[in-house]
């Protein structure tokens, strides 16, 4: 991975275009198209079946589209073509993926969870990404639980376990599919600011969730998905607070007043 | 004929029906379900195979595996295959048939619990950059072991006691010795009944590793 020469600073990351999939005779995705600046946060709303979480798994080939170009950093994919499995993984080790139930290995310590791809899959020795695993398990504020095993930890700290396993890996880009969905309310600050940390730290990102206020702090644009298509997208402050589309208007009423 | 045990018999006859334990019942058991673990695992892969092929061949296998009695799949080999030129001795034709009748009954097993780990696991797995291979050696294959004991200690306390079918091929495992011992003595009871407790003592102490093994696989799931 570190022949590959990373993308000019402030240019797109990511550029998508034409995404389209269907699950048999639903059409999740209708020809979406994004593009992500190296350094900036994407958050992606939408109802539920809207495509949202099945356009970011596109980005890493964890779902297979039937026709789009993927392009992240110097690896680009037509999938309205056949797509072997080696060029799959190239696009896919170049981010790291949080997924909702974090997924993290429950026979593998936390720190075994971390230095797992890096040493099996990268073949990098092992002390030093045990030197590196380390630090990573600090800055998400879990050094203390090295050597427990994931069903030790709350679900705050196993999806913060499972951010720190996914940036073990040396992506350029980070994805995250409603990281805190899963979890209690009162953990999902402490998720939410690992990831902001994250975002000031100059990461690459793309999220999935339904945590408007996070979008609002952090985002540099926003994307509002319904019926596999963007309805709407923009910096955060307009489609937020001034959405101009009926139907983005309506999804935010219902978010933050349930009732 | 006097009836009832005769312990002096007991006496004399441990050591040979011993004898006939480690140099015959338990090396067939343990070569037999080690290679059919082994056939096991690739059969349950052809079986998840998406290629129509390679997953009917593991069905087809297992189907005929499973169809037909175990004895018979024996005397195949040992009576059978001869008439096409292929003579083999009574250990290596016991072996060869325990391993592949195991490999039939425990590749579901193995599918079963390779299946019974969540998809996420795969993607988790793929997602920091893993093959298939590497996933199934490093995630799938170590978690669905933990699923896999029980059930795959019935098949290996089967096999103990089912090796005793190999007397039939001129195998000399402790069943045969059993017989050998009894015949000139008319002592059946006595003999089969010594036989029997000392499956008992082997199937008990597998029962106890069973359970250790789900104790220690199980270390990493919460109570």
């Amino acid at each position: 991975m570190s022949t590959i020469p990373s993308a000019p600073r402030g240019g797109p990351l990511v550029e998508v275009r034409g995404l389209r999939k269907s699950f048999g005779e639903l059409h999740v995705l209708r020809g979406v198209d994004l593009t992500v600046a190296s350094g900036s946060v994407t958050v992606l709303i939408g109802p539920s079946g809207s495509g949202k979480t099945t356009a970011l798994r596109c980005l890493n080939a964890l779902e297979v589209p039937e026709a789009g170009v993927v392009r992240v950093g110097d690896c680009e994919v037509d999938f309205s073509r056949p797509v072997d499995k080696r060029t799959a993984r190239t696009l896919r080790t170049q981010s790291g993926m949080v997924f909702q139930s974090h997924n993290l290995f429950p026979h593998m310590t936390v720190l075994q969870n971390i230095m797992e791809g890096p040493v099996t899959v990268q073949r990098r020795p092992r002390e030093e990404v045990r030197t590196e695993a380390l630090t990573l398990l600090d800055r998400v504020g879990l050094a203390e639980k090295a050597d427990q095993f994931p069903f030790q930890l709350s679900g705050g700290q196993q999806q913060r376990v499972g951010i720190a396993r996914a940036l073990a890996i040396r992506p350029r880009l980070m994805l995250f599919d409603e990281p805190t969905s899963a979890l209690d309310p009162e953990l999902v600050g402490e998720v939410l600011t690992v990831m902001k940390d994250l975002a000031e730290q100059g990461w690459t990102m793309v999220v999935v969730t339904h945590e408007i206020r996070f979008a609002q702090a952090v985002a540099d644009q926003v994307l509002f998905l319904d019926g596999g298509v963007v309805v709407e997208r923009g910096a955060p402050d307009a489609v937020l607070t001034a959405p101009r589309e009926p139907r983005t208007r309506r999804f935010l009423q219902r978010l933050l007043d349930p009732l | 004929m006097e009836q009832g045990i005769d312990w002096q018999l007991v006496r004399d006859s441990i050591l040979p029906l011993l004898d006939g334990l480690v140099r015959g019942t338990i090396p067939v058991t343990a070569i037999s379900f080690v290679l059919g673990l082994l056939l096991a695992v690739l059969v349950a892969l052809m079986r998840l195979s998406k290629v129509r092929l390679v997953s009917w061949l593991a069905r087809a296998y297992v189907s005929v595996i499973r169809g037909t009695p175990l004895l018979l799949q024996l005397f195949i080999i040992f009576f059978g295959l001869p008439a096409f030129g292929v003579t083999l001795d009574p250990y290596p034709s016991a072996i060869i048939a325990f391993t592949l009748n195991v490999a039939g009954y425990a590749s579901e097993v193995v599918r079963a619990s390779i299946l019974a780990i969540p998809r996420g696991q795969w993607e988790a797995a793929s997602s920091i950059g893993m093959d298939y291979a590497t996933t199934l050696r490093r995630v799938v294959l170590p978690q669905a072991t933990r699923v896999a004991v029980p059930p795959l200690s019935n098949t290996l306390i089967s096999l103990v006691k089912d090796t005793s079918l190999a007397s039939t091929i001129l195998v000399t495992e402790m069943f045969r010795k059993a017989q050998e011992i009894a015949a000139p003595t008319f002592q059946f009871f006595t003999l089969y009944t010594v036989a029997a407790v000392i499956y008992w003592v082997v199937c008990f102490v597998l029962s106890v590793v069973q359970t250790r093994a789900e104790h220690r696989l199980g270390r990493y799931v919460a109570a």
